[in-house]
């Protein structure tokens, strides 16, 4: 076979010459060309190997469908595999390569598994692995899974760059009154005719240039149309693909940007992922040529006929010499009469018996009417095609002509796919061969080919049609109007799906692209799977890239006839979204890296840095970890750190809590609803630890609330569920509690915090504020709360709480002095040699004294499992204190907290180890450690988490420690959780 | 049944969009789903039965059903919506406080 670029034809720019690479060669194109036509030009035949067989396959189409040319395109970081070579446009210095092949397509040493097929028919993975039949010996084993992967590798398309994609993505928005899919003959009459109505048009074309299948057309000039629609005012977005249809007319398009250069613009995007909503969707996205199920239908040189037309046309590409084109339908003969004026030999093989021909056909044209293809000899190239007599059944050998091409038409098929999303279901047509769009009711009107019209000015006269229904839909002025009926051809078309190979081991492909015979269905209805969803499952048919553009029906046509059914009673599977494949990159767009989520950092993040801070991702929030000195590790920080607080006095950011303001008049009895402990009576410039349910009775969150005035109090919440905690709150104030006056606002990010704690934190905070005896004991006990000024004036609160366990104090103040607080404090705290301290060491101080936090409030745990039950008040109802008690919450075997030492006091555990019995070492066990620190005061590592029947219970007895993920065990004693100053003496001195 | 297939042939507006009474029609992005707004939540001091029912029992109502929706990246407002279950057609939004309702309803 020879396939070769002529001189007068075609519709590329011939001034500007592209080299480009195939498998490690170069070559020459031209602008305009695809990568499938620059490849056919310099006649390469073989592009690829087939997704199990391995065999060599060329190109089959020259649109989306392609199931043969799927090639890997680009190098190193930008290697994309599964490319095809038809959509694919040519630039300078493209590279691509041939995939699923070694060492290359020409030469696969893969090819054996073609020898091998009987064993890799439909069910080929389920039947192996799980075992060797009959009693699935050796399922399970680890030389089985070592097996699978073996086998695995043998099938299978292009192999990622496994790199991190260097391109960028964006996600944009749009909106319009009309908007058109497919630029063919009907979309641009709807696009005209809408324009011309003054409505707002925008028509997307996945294709580069307007057109669609007119662009095979000599007479059509894509320039003049697509400047002819602009001057109209219509939007035009071509390199675009509506790849999925939604709800209340949103489409999801994909704009490929930079796809079709060599040279990257770093500023542009590859793909733009847009989201557009219409009032009316119009649908011209055409139809597309079937093949046809016969012996060796795979061979490259096979191709559509459609597809040979464009080649001619518009790339000036002759796909063959010896050209036999085998139909049941009309649609092929203009394309004929134009590759035999071209120069090639024409040998038409019509399975109808009589056919009254409109166009004129060139006496050179050999024309056998009532025969079909039967097999194709040859195996990397065409030599031969054996025809059968279409009448006889079943079918044999009756002739062989000898041909270099093979051009197949089985009819056409609407592409009904984006109307399939919105849930449509098609309905066949017996009189076309196809599945045309059903009704909706929703504004989407489908016309031209899409559906089922096959004549161009019937398309146009659709098209126009389709805007003055979609303008009556919108309520505009009505208009008259009406589609024109489906079809189009002269003669009918008659069925031809599969020409059954009278051999045993044919090789009638259905689905190409995952390898699918004939055969293959054959054994699927032998073996039961005879739903459409069943089938598509057990054999793979229609799952590769293409979605069963190319063999859906003729799969549905094989198993309506073993059914001895009709097709619309066998029916279809429901197209889903993608139409084509879309690039992970483009659905994240602009939301990677550093861009995944929100970054919240606090007004100090950069007094932290400065002062030697390494940050950790806490929730959105960026928080000090620890602050090394010199080259101290992490673990060597926060020890030091835990130690000087402990010893003298340390700062910490915590201005992450989240602080909500509750004002209001009902304030009081709102707050004392939302606790579980009472708040009614708590006295102005005193504030309480609380803690809040939801309404199941389990744990929602932990904080503090300070009293400010009369009806005005100040709530902090953890970091984790600050956004949470202020959602609830409004929920209760304006669904539940409608008649509470309440105000709540979200002053988080208005008040900056540092936590001073140790036994010098008193000396501290004396130094930094104007009046330092309102800090004395007696002025601010433990829980107190006063609002002063800090030296040079500066508004500030401080409260008396303790979360380390030590003597300590939060100063809140706004955020816009967060430095000036905070060089404030440092300052004094150096004077007693004091550190800064991160989460880490917040961390240690708060598991030694046996404090909870998120990692143990996970939403199972109940007020009593966290050993907390004295916080829950018997005198008041609150939410949740209904609940609390129900069933399974009350029963004496739940887990409760308690702290864990190792028995061997050098060994060490980890957060997630699960606690078990000694004899008794496995499944959940009877607890789990939740949070682990080494704990400098008693010199070993410690633990809190949660235990079953809790400290009273296993006090005296040593239990297991099991951590399989780090392949780790060793043995716990069981403690309380308040392993430090549990009498809580440091606090309050 | 047959009112509910007529109803999805003649669903026009779909979710997708929120006409919040405060902000003018947005993304439901901007929104997040609360819960089923039909809900009497009983007294705190209510028995266990009664919150039982109250939390954990709900219709799966095939149709049009009232529910609650925060308005978080917006005006951070609780409104009941009337959503229909199927086509996600929206009959309704209201605030959820009755007093902001009749406020909402007067000022029409």
């Amino acid at each position: 076979m020879k396939s070769k670029r002529l001189d007068n034809y075609g519709k590329i720019n011939r001034e500007k010459i592209f080299s480009f690479s195939w498998d490690n060669k170069n070559y020459y194109g031209f602008d305009g060309d695809s990568l499938a036509s620059a490849l056919l030009a310099n006649n390469i035949q073989i592009v690829g190997r087939s997704f199990k067989y391995h065999r060599p396959r060329g190109i089959m189409s020259c649109g989306v469908e392609e199931s043969g040319g799927l090639v890997t395109v680009g190098s190193h970081d930008r290697k994309d595999p599964n490319v095809r070579a038809t959509t694919q446009e040519l630039y300078q210095g493209l590279v691509a390569t041939g995939q699923n092949a070694f060492p290359n397509v020409n030469f696969d040493l893969g090819e054996v598994n073609n020898y091998l097929s009987r064993f890799f028919a439909a069910g080929f993975y389920y039947k192996t692995f799980m075992g060797i039949p009959p009693f699935e010996w050796g399922s399970g084993t680890s030389i089985w899974m070592l097996f699978e992967k073996i086998i695995r590798k043998a099938a299978g398309m292009g192999k990622l760059s496994r790199l991190p994609d260097p391109d960028n993505y964006e996600h944009a928005n749009d909106f319009c009154d009309i908007l058109i899919v497919g630029s063919g003959p009907s979309g641009i009459a709807a696009a005209k005719e809408a324009a011309d109505k003054k409505l707002d048009v925008i028509l997307v074309e996945q294709d580069s240039i307007l057109g669609g299948d007119q662009i095979a057309e000599t007479d059509f000039d894509f320039k003049s149309a697509r400047d002819e629609l602009k001057n109209l005012g219509v939007r035009i977005m071509n390199r675009t693909t509506a790849f999925g249809l939604y709800d209340n007319c949103v489409l999801g398009l994909l704009e490929r940007i930079t796809d079709h250069v060599g040279e990257k613009n770093e500023n542009l995007p590859r793909q733009r992922f847009w989201t557009i909503r219409a009032k009316h969707i119009i649908v011209g996205s055409g139809a597309l040529e079937r093949h046809v199920s016969f012996n060796n239908n795979d061979i490259p040189g096979v191709m559509t006929v459609n597809a040979s037309k464009h080649y001619l046309n518009r790339y000036g590409v002759l796909t063959g010499q010896d050209i036999v084109i085998t139909t049941n339908n009309d649609s092929v003969y203009q394309t004929a009469q134009l590759l035999f004026q071209a120069g090639a030999k024409v040998t038409v093989l019509d399975s109808r018996k009589e056919v009254n021909l409109e166009e004129n056909i060139s006496d050179g044209i050999q024309i056998r009417f009532g025969s079909v293809p039967y097999n194709i000899k040859g195996s990397r190239r065409i030599n031969s095609l054996e025809i059968a007599d279409a009448s006889h059944s079943p079918y044999k050998n009756i002739d062989t002509i000898n041909c270099d091409q093979v051009l197949i038409s089985g009819g056409w098929s609407p592409a009904i796919h984006l109307l399939s999303h919105r849930g449509v279901r098609a309905s066949w047509n017996a009189e076309n061969l196809c599945f045309l769009p059903g009704d909706t009711k929703e504004n989407i009107t489908m016309v031209g080919s899409a559906r089922g019209i096959w004549n161009k000015d019937d398309c146009i006269k659709s098209g126009i049609a389709g805007t003055l229904d979609a303008m009556n839909k919108m309520g505009l002025p009505k208009t008259n109007y009406f589609f024109p009926k489906e079809g189009g051809w002269k003669n009918s078309i008659k069925p031809l799906y599969e020409v059954k190979y009278n051999k045993s081991r044919s090789k009638s492909f259905v689905d190409y692209q995952h390898d699918v015979t004939a055969d293959d269905v054959r054994l699927a209805h032998r073996e039961g799977f005879i739903s459409v969803e069943h089938l598509k499952r057990y054999t793979t048919l229609g799952m590769a890239n293409d979605q069963g553009k190319m063999g859906n029906i003729i799969g549905l046509s094989l198993m309506a006839e073993l059914l001895n059914k009709e097709i619309p009673e066998v029916g279809t599977t429901v197209f889903r979204p993608p139409y084509t494949p879309i690039s992970i990159g483009a659905l994240a767009g602009r939301n990677v890296g550093k861009h995944f989520r929100p970054l919240r950092v606090t007004p100090m993040h950069q007094w932290n840095l400065d002062n030697g801070a390494i940050m950790i991702e806490a929730g959105l929030y960026q928080r000090p970890w620890y602050f090394p000195k010199k080259n101290e590790t992490l673990s060597e920080a926060y020890i030091r750190e835990t130690t000087i607080v402990r010893q003298s006095v340390g700062m910490c950011d915590v201005t992450s809590l989240g602080k909500i303001a509750i004002q209001g008049p009902d304030a009081t009895e709102f707050i004392n609803r939302l606790y579980t402990n009472p708040f009614a009576k708590l006295p102005i410039n005193k504030t309480r630890y609380g803690i809040m349910l939801r309404d199941d009775g389990i744990v929602m969150d932990d904080g503090t609330s300070w009293r400010l005035s009369e009806n005005e109090y100040l709530m902090t919440t953890s970091t984790a569920q600050a956004g949470k905690v202020m959602s609830w709150l409004e929920e209760l104030l304006q669904v539940r509690w409608t008649d509470l006056k309440v105000n709540v606002t979200s002053i988080s990010e208005q008040w900056a915090a540092a936590a001073v704690s140790g036994p010098k934190s008193r000396e501290v905070i004396q130094k930094c504020v104007e009046d330092p005896s309102l800090i004395e004991n007696e002025k601010l006990p433990f829980m107190g709360f006063i609002s002063t000024n800090l030296k040079g004036g500066i508004p500030c609160r401080i409260v008396r709480i303790s979360f380390s366990g030590e003597l300590g104090y939060e100063v809140y103040i706004v955020s816009d002095y967060a430095n000036t607080m905070a060089n404030l404090l440092w300052e004094e705290i150096q004077k007693f040699d004091g550190c800064l301290y991160g989460l880490e060491a917040l961390g240690a101080l708060r598991v030694e004294k046996g404090h909870v936090t998120g990692a143990e409030l996970d939403g199972r745990v109940t007020i009593e499992d966290a050993g907390l039950e004295k916080m829950a008040s018997t005198k008041k109802s609150y939410i949740g204190s209904a609940m609390r008690k129900r069933g399974i919450l009350d029963s004496e075997d739940r887990e409760q907290l308690v702290g864990f030492f190792p028995v061997n006091k050098n060994e060490t555990f980890d957060a997630g180890t699960i606690v078990c019995e000694k004899n008794n070492i496995k499944g959940f066990g009877i607890g789990r450690i939740t949070s682990v620190t080494h704990s400098p005061e008693l010199g070993h590592w410690i633990g809190i988490g949660f235990v079953k029947g809790g400290k009273a219970k296993w006090e005296n007895t040593t239990l297991i420690g099991s951590d399989p993920v780090r392949n780790k065990q060793m043995e716990l004693q069981v403690v309380s959780p308040h392993m430090i100053d549990p009498e809580g003496t440091r606090m309050h001195a | 049944m047959k009112e509910v297939q007529d109803q999805i042939r003649s669903c026009t507006v779909n979710m997708i969009r929120i006409k919040c009474p405060y902000c003018g029609e947005r993304d439901h992005s901007e929104f997040a789903y609360g819960g089923d707004a039909s809900i009497k939540y009983p007294a705190l001091d209510a028995s266990k039965d009664e919150w039982t029912k109250a939390i954990f029992f709900r219709e799966n109502i095939r149709g049009f059903q009232k529910e609650t929706w925060h308005h978080l990246n917006g005006c951070r407002m609780w409104l009941e919506v009337e959503r229909c279950t199927l086509t996600h057609e929206i009959k309704s939004v209201k605030p959820c406080h009755p007093e902001l309702q009749k406020i909402m309803a007067s000022s029409k």
